[in-house]
């Protein structure tokens, strides 16, 4: 009997999604180096934004413009990265609550594991070359307030 | 608002969302054993001691009977068509143009279909029951992979009827069984 045959092969899903109105609208926006979310029915903002208010249902078209600096609201590093991952260093997934918004997004925070905490200050990173996609945000990164750096 | 009048692109409305799975795909005994006699130019089917069917390409087992396939079987050049599409969709990165023809084919000796392409044919014409035979890649180039057989090309051969699919035997059909 000889060895087993072995090999690897990739399985790739081309897809190309819609993106409707409402996401189409914060992508557009993210290719501009801003950020905007939906207002829901009962004020909250909502980043990335929302098509339909979570209570009532309603369709959400008001758009409003939120700050690119917030703040960590849960994070988890992740010490080994995977091929998919966005960085070859380690790195944390964070929920990072914007100024302006309501609901905390997912997005990685580029910093030191030991600068890492609930509470702390960050602000985008934009993409040398935005195209309308999330990671126009290239990731989230420790706040530099004036007067420091 | 002052940045609108530097945004001449167009809205985004579609985003390219790619999903990539890399397998490390192990062959198996039964499939492996197969795959060194593909290399070699031989298709060969495992038969059955239960139900006597032959399957190719075979599993080890019997789905049926659940006993091992350990007897090994050469299968002929020739098949018969048991179901096919026509694709019209191109696969990315795939050389070959559609329209054309996925089949499913049982190979004469065997009892179960492996799906293969056909070329040499007008699409329009292919049809269950047909004969058609493998079209063989030259020998330097035979690797341990199906596409040896580049693809199966009509023959001049009476339709096999659809009861007699999968049951004709090595030595083939003339218009009889
Ligand atoms: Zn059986």
């Amino acid at each position: 009997m000889s060895d087993l045959l072995r090999q690897q092969f990739v399985l790739g899903y081309t897809y190309t999604r819609s993106t409707g109105p409402v996401v189409g609208r914060f992508l557009t926006e993210l290719r501009q180096r801003k950020i905007v979310g939906t207002r829901g029915d009962d004020g909250r903002v909502f980043v990335p934004p929302m098509e339909f208010d979570p209570v009532t249902a309603s369709a959400l078209d008001e758009f409003v413009e939120v700050s690119d600096r917030g703040e960590v609201v849960s994070w988890c590093w992740i010490s080994e990265p995977r091929d998919s991952h966005p960085f070859d260093e380690p790195f944390a997934w964070a929920l990072v609550l914007l100024d302006g918004a309501d609901v905390p997004m997912v997005h990685a925070v580029a910093a030191p594991e030991a600068e890492m905490h609930t509470g702390m200050r960050v602000q985008a990173r934009w993409s040398e070359e935005p195209r309308g996609y999330i990671t126009d945000i290239a990731c989230f990164e420790p706040e530099v307030t004036q007067g420091e750096g | 608002m002052s940045e609108e009048t530097t945004s001449s692109e167009d809205d985004i409305t579609a985003i390219e969302t790619p999903v990539y799975l890399t397998y490390n795909f192990t062959a198996g005994e039964a499939t492996t054993r197969f795959l060194h006699q593909v290399r070699k130019g031989k298709v060969m089917g495992q038969r059955c001691p239960g139900c006597g069917n032959v399957y190719a390409p075979a599993r080890g087992s019997c789905a049926a009977c659940g006993l091992p396939t350990s007897e090994e079987v050469e299968l002929g050049n020739k098949a018969t068509v048991q179901s096919f599409t026509i694709v019209w969709i191109p696969i990315p990165n795939n050389p070959i143009q559609p329209p054309y023809i996925v089949a499913n084919l049982v190979p004469d000796g065997a009892n179960i279909s492996f799906i293969h392409l056909m070329s040499e044919c007008d699409n329009d014409s292919v049809h269950i029951g047909q004969r058609v035979e493998a079209v063989w890649k030259p020998e330097e180039e035979w690797d341990y992979a199906m596409d040896n057989i580049r693809y199966f090309r009509p023959l001049d051969e009476p339709d096999v009827p659809i009861e007699m699919i999968g049951k004709v035997p090595l030595s083939g059909w003339e218009g009889k069984a």
